[in-house]
């Protein structure tokens, strides 16, 4: 029995429209155009209890307004949803009771309040009792390290300090599923990590389902074994990361700072897809030719400043995969 | 209807009040300012009947029992009802979103959010007028007369709360600030200052039925004075009037459920 | 000079979509003149002493005064209230433009637009319920003179309210103070012909008179077109002092900020 269900979800919004100048801002006074955004045509999937799951997909995809109908802020125009056995914006208030959501851009928590007193009052808010509300406090300010800053306001804390107390605050009263939406916006690489682990354990040893939506692909690589891609309001891929690399591209890319502008750079086993200046973008195949082997190569024949290696970027895999679905 | 929501309600109160208290000398400066600003209003008040000598019959002490009710109920509203008050921020803002995402009713989430103390300003200044009124309009304060005095005052601070939230509710529908029906709400207290038939007879009417100001303001007024009201209404719907502002302000939170639908279908 | 006027524009132009807005004005307008009018109504019925203002010429000022409220009802920009409260106001220093002036443009259109959306169908109801036409052409046109003075009085007044914001916690005080301040003493409350005669002298030096109540009068006839020139002297005089004070404020507030963030 999945624990999350989405079947056939719809969802149209109506954008105004204005035109442009003095004369568009008039007329604008008497009609009012609009035209239609198809956000969710026909979205379904399921999950079970405890699973780890990356939700992706270029922005305006429909990412966030499959978050809003789960988590049982938006009423869909068509389609079927359950979560732990319930509707979700049917019976909204006993259905966020189990949730906890953390939006990387917004905090939930008090801007002039210190941290203790935001938790204080979520603890009310969600009716935790005493007892359960100490224990998850416990557990939470230890393993997000938060005991130097909970008399702090939340406004005068750093973006990663921010963050570990909007999980902390999100999980307050134990809930089995967790919504992230793009958690590690922003965050320097030491909070990054911290936050990737906390919710690797989150996952591994406490079993809470989560779904992750990010357009950080070092998150994914981390953390999901499973990766639903989301464009157009379609669900374009739903499977392992492995299998949607490799089902997309087996591809990687070497990015290269040279020294000097003007060198060509060449190379039989790797193909210049972009070039600024002095950067190059080299992209190869890794079953052709291996990283080192190449890296090997280009430092040796030309003036390299520095280089690194990435996957290409979601938004590549996206495309591509838009160029495979033929639309 | 349990009494957890109440507590919670003080809760945020005492948080909101504690951040106030902080800076004490911005809130004197504020309540000061604030006291000034109604006084001179009242001034004009008085300005007004020294000019033409009274108005329709009613003397300066009795425009003062009507002045003060609505001032002391419409400051006790604005005190607590800043939430709604600042709510389009929230929504613009997109922060709702988060309230709905807590087991908790929305109303009382933006009701919650802040209380205003520096509104004491107003709640001194019109206190001030109507325990004057009172003293020079002739009346015997038994306790009845005292209590009919309360319950008006509850009753308008209902009244104006539920403006509130109906004006709140209205920026669901539109994302523009409709500050402009800030204008409605201080449009009662304008109207409800003055002895209602000063106005037209549609105008009572609407202020009777619609806006049930007459009912916090006028008819116990009229009780007290022990004047025969004019529309003929008997003693006791004098004495029951003040419970209108209850009903407005049960109907105007079904107006905002009505609201939160509305968003919850067409998102933000 | 160019650059300012195309902020004003641009502000303008976002501000003129407001259509709900703008009608909710136009309904609140009419509410309290009418209300406005049956009090002074009231008023006038019980006595049957001369007064300063007939009681037809009363009426013609509360419309005018419906028609043109935008000019001082409101409150400071919202956009420097969110911008102080986040810190961007930083990003104001950092451009190449006078931030006084940016900030004048901007509310200069902020004072308009809704004026401009509202005037007319308030005037063309107001005259239905009694609004009367000006005595002569010359008065009409120096009306309008006036009119023109008091916004640019209004927008400095209001800038200075903008500009006091940035005064985190007193700023918030003052930033009411002036407007309720403008809406006592322009003659909204009560015409100010009608206020006691030892108040008229005060009132008349304040700014907030010219505002309103000095167009009006303008209106009426009750001072003549030729004094239009000594009421546009009042407004001018005022609008530097308050300008001068403004960039002087201003000055000092960013020599203080303290930016927050992480």
């Amino acid at each position: 029995m999945p624990q999350i269900a989405a079947e056939n979800l719809r969802k149209t919004f109506h954008v105004a429209e204005r035109e442009a100048g003095m004369v568009g801002a008039v007329r604008g006074l008497v009609r009012r155009r609009s035209r239609e955004v198809r956000a969710l045509d026909g979205v379904s999937f399921s999950l079970e209890a405890g699973e780890l799951v990356g939700y992706i997909g270029p922005n305006g995809a429909g990412k966030s307004t499959t978050i809003k109908i789960l988590s049982g802020i938006l009423v869909p125009d068509s389609g079927d949803c359950r979560v732990l056995d319930r509707v979700p914006w049917k019976d909204r208030v006993p259905h966020v009771a189990r949730i906890g959501v953390v939006f990387g851009q917004r905090t939930q928590l008090w801007w002039d309040l210190p941290v203790i007193e935001s938790f204080q009052l979520l603890r009310d808010i969600y009716r935790v009792s005493e007892k359960a509300y100490q224990a998850a406090f416990e557990e939470l300010a230890a393993l997000l390290e938060l005991r130097p800053f909970l008399d702090v306001p939340v406004r005068q804390l750093s973006l990663g300090q921010r963050m570990r107390c909007d999980l902390a605050a999100a999980l307050l009263h134990a809930p089995p599923i967790l919504f992230l939406d793009e958690p590690t916006i922003g965050l320097d690489a030491v909070s990054k990590l911290t936050v990737r682990e906390f919710v690797r354990r989150l996952n591994r040893e406490r079993g809470v389902t989560v779904i992750l939506t990010t357009h950080d692909m070092d998150d994914i690589e981390a953390l999901c074994t499973r990766v639903i891609v989301i464009g157009d309001g379609h669900i374009l891929s739903d499977g392992s990361l492995e299998a949607l690399r490799a089902r997309v591209t087996r591809e990687r890319w070497l990015i290269v700072d040279l020294t000097e502008d003007a060198v060509e750079v060449h190379d039989p086993d790797a193909e210049v897809i972009r070039r600024e200046g002095p950067q190059v973008c080299l992209a190869f195949d890794p079953t052709r030719v291996a990283p080192a082997e190449l890296i090997g190569r280009i430092a040796a024949r030309y003036p390299v400043r520095d280089l690194f290696v990435q996957n290409p970027p979601i938004e590549e895999i996206i495309a591509r995969l838009y160029r495979e679905n033929g639309r | 209807m349990s009494v957890e929501p109440l507590r919670l309600y003080f809760r945020y109160a005492g948080l909101s009040l504690r951040s106030q208290l902080e800076y004490p000398a911005s809130f004197w400066m504020l309540a000061v300012s604030h006291f000034i600003t109604c006084g001179i209003e009242f001034v004009g008040v008085v300005a007004l009947f020294d000019r033409f000598g009274g108005l329709r019959g009613w003397t300066l002490p009795q425009a003062c029992l009507f002045y003060g009710i609505v001032h002391v109920a419409f400051a006790l509203a604005e005190a607590v009802g800043r939430g709604f008050d600042v709510f389009p921020n929230l929504l613009r803002s997109g922060d709702f979103d988060r309230l709905l995402l807590r087991p908790r009713s929305t109303a009382l989430q933006v009701a919650a959010q802040e209380c205003q103390l520096m509104r004491v300003g107003r709640f001194a200044q019109g206190l001030g007028v109507l325990l004057w009124g009172a003293s020079r309009v002739g009346v015997e304060w038994s306790l009845p007369n005292a209590a009919l005095i309360l319950l008006a005052v509850l009753g308008g601070a209902c009244l104006f709360y539920g403006l509130f939230v109906l004006q709140a509710t209205l920026a669901f529908w539109t994302i523009e600030s409709l500050e402009v029906m800030n204008t409605m709400t201080y449009g009662g207290t304008e109207t409800g200052q003055y002895p209602l038939t000063v106005y037209r007879p549609w105008f009572r009417r609407f202020f009777t039925f619609v806006v049930p100001l007459a009912c916090m303001n006028y008819l116990p007024v009229n009780a007290v004075l022990g004047r025969l009201d004019p529309f003929g209404m008997p003693v006791l719907v004098q004495w029951a009037a003040p419970l209108a502002g209850v009903v407005f302000l049960v109907a105007a939170l079904q107006c905002w459920k009505l609201g939160v639908r509305h968003y919850r279908s067409t998102g933000s | 000079m160019t650059a300012y006027l195309a902020i004003a524009g641009a502000r303008l132009r976002a501000l003129l979509q407001y259509r709900a807005a703008a009608a909710a004005g136009i309904v609140t307008h009419i509410f309290w003149g009418l209300i406005r009018m049956m009090i002074f109504e009231a008023f006038y019925r019980s006595s049957a002493a001369a007064q300063p203002m007939s009681y037809p010429e009363v009426v013609t000022y509360i419309w005018l005064g419906q028609a043109t409220l935008a000019l001082t009802l409101g409150s400071a920009d919202m956009d420097v209230r969110a911008m102080v409260r986040t810190g961007t106001v930083a990003y104001e220093m950092v451009r190449p433009m006078d931030v006084y002036w940016t900030w004048f443009s901007r509310t200069i259109a902020a004072r308009l637009a809704p004026m401009a959306l509202q005037v007319v169908p308030v005037l063309l109801i107001g005259a239905m319920f009694g609004l009367g036409p000006p005595p002569t052409v010359a008065s009409a046109a120096a009306w309008a003179a006036g009119t023109a003075g008091a916004l640019l009085v209004t927008t400095a007044l209001w800038t200075l309210a903008s500009i006091s914001l940035l005064w985190t916690i007193s700023g918030e005080g003052v930033a009411r103070l002036i407007p309720t301040l403008g809406y006592c003493f322009c003659g909204m409350l009560i015409p100010i012909p009608l206020m006691p005669p030892w108040a008229q002298p005060i009132v008349t030096a304040l700014p907030f008179w010219t505002v309103m109540d000095a167009p009006f009068r303008l209106y009426l006839g009750h001072i003549p077109p030729e004094g239009a020139g000594i009421i546009l002297l009042h407004q001018l005089a005022w609008t530097v002092g308050l300008v001068l004070f403004g960039r002087w404020l201003l000055g000092r507030a960013f020599g203080r900020l303290v930016v927050q963030g992480g």
